[in-house]
């Protein structure tokens, strides 16, 4: 193993569930509000996950209230406190920024039942 | 002049590691020693006082004569790189001796040495940071380093003018560079930020 990712694996979470672009998450993210530190939840469809190592960062997509809303979370954040999949999507790309162009039925995603 | 030891390195690359808080921090991994004492340089007989320190491993075939001869006087192994450390106490250090990143702490503020990264035959704009002229609108004049001089009088182009010309692989210092972490087992030493040089190319961090 070369010494940069020597590096790099101590700072890695281990318990990171398998999860890929389509499918549904849940974030648990750390949030501090001045002295007091809660949980907030952010639950989307994984468009696309990049780079590698430490580095390695991961894009939810939701529609809030019509909007749609994306956020990119550093996978091995420790301000991610637990990462849940809700549900196994069927797709077919890496990356799924056409879902920004498609709402509504257009944009549901089939499930993939050979994954569990 | 500040007197004080340094060790020599390899960049190895960069990446970022996260603070227990969340917060990122950009890092420059090195391969920093072991070092070993190869000579020390005395004030009466050198006028000064240093020790000077090796680094890397080399193919003994590809030693010349005189630095062999350097090396088995000292009794050491020859080394690939040398370097010489301004120290004011000699006396605590002998040929032979290894030095490795255990003289520096983390959050200690180090000086890194390098040599930049090539850049070729580069203009004005890359060089020195001229502004150019407008991009589009018909002007004609994008990238060029506009009047160099004045007229018949002085006639001539003043030296030191700055102008498009060979960028890079220059020696270059930065100072206080926070040192993230000492990793004593791997001789690894992690750097805030970047340092200069190529990865594989040879940095020179001293306190």
């Amino acid at each position: 193993m070369d010494k940069v990712s020597l590096v790099e694996k101590a700072y890695m979470k281990r318990d990171i569930p398998d999860f890929r672009p389509g499918d549904t998450v849940r974030v648990h993210l750390k949030v501090r509000e001045g002295e007091k530190e809660r949980i907030q939840v952010f639950q989307g469809v994984v468009i696309s996950r990049a780079h590698g190592g430490t580095r390695e960062t991961f894009t939810v997509r939701k529609v809030s209230y019509g909007i749609g809303v994306e956020r990119i979370f550093p996978l091995h954040s420790p301000n991610i406190e637990k990462i849940e999949v809700v549900r196994r999507g069927k797709v077919r790309r890496a990356k799924l920024y056409y879902l920004r162009n498609l709402r509504g039925k257009a944009s549901r995603i089939k499930e993939d039942t050979t994954r569990s | 002049m500040k007197l004080a030891i340094g060790l020599l390195g390899y960049k190895l690359g960069m990446t970022q590691i996260f603070m227990p808080t969340g917060e990122v921090i950009p890092v420059t991994v090195v391969q920093a020693g072991p070092c070993v004492v190869v000579q020390r340089r005395m004030k009466d007989r050198d006028g000064y006082n240093a020790i000077q320190v090796g680094f890397g491993v080399i193919d003994e075939k590809k030693v010349n004569k005189p630095l062999k001869g350097h090396f088995s006087a000292h009794g050491v192994r020859p080394v690939k790189f040398l370097k010489e450390f301004r120290v004011d106490d000699v006396d605590k250090y002998e040929s032979g001796q290894e030095i490795s990143v255990d003289i520096f702490s983390e959050g200690e503020k180090v000086k890194v040495t390098g040599i930049s990264k090539g850049k070729g035959f580069a203009g004005a704009m890359k060089r020195h940071g001229f502004h150019g002229g407008p991009a589009s609108h018909g002007s004609g004049f994008h990238r060029k380093p506009a009047s160099i001089g004045m007229h018949s009088y002085p006639g001539r182009v003043f030296k030191g003018k700055r102008m498009p010309g060979h960028m890079g692989v220059d020696k270059v210092t930065v100072k206080n560079v926070t040192v993230v972490k000492v990793d004593k087992d791997n001789n690894l030493i992690l750097l805030k930020g970047s340092v200069p040089g190529n990865n594989k190319s040879l940095v020179v961090i001293s306190k």
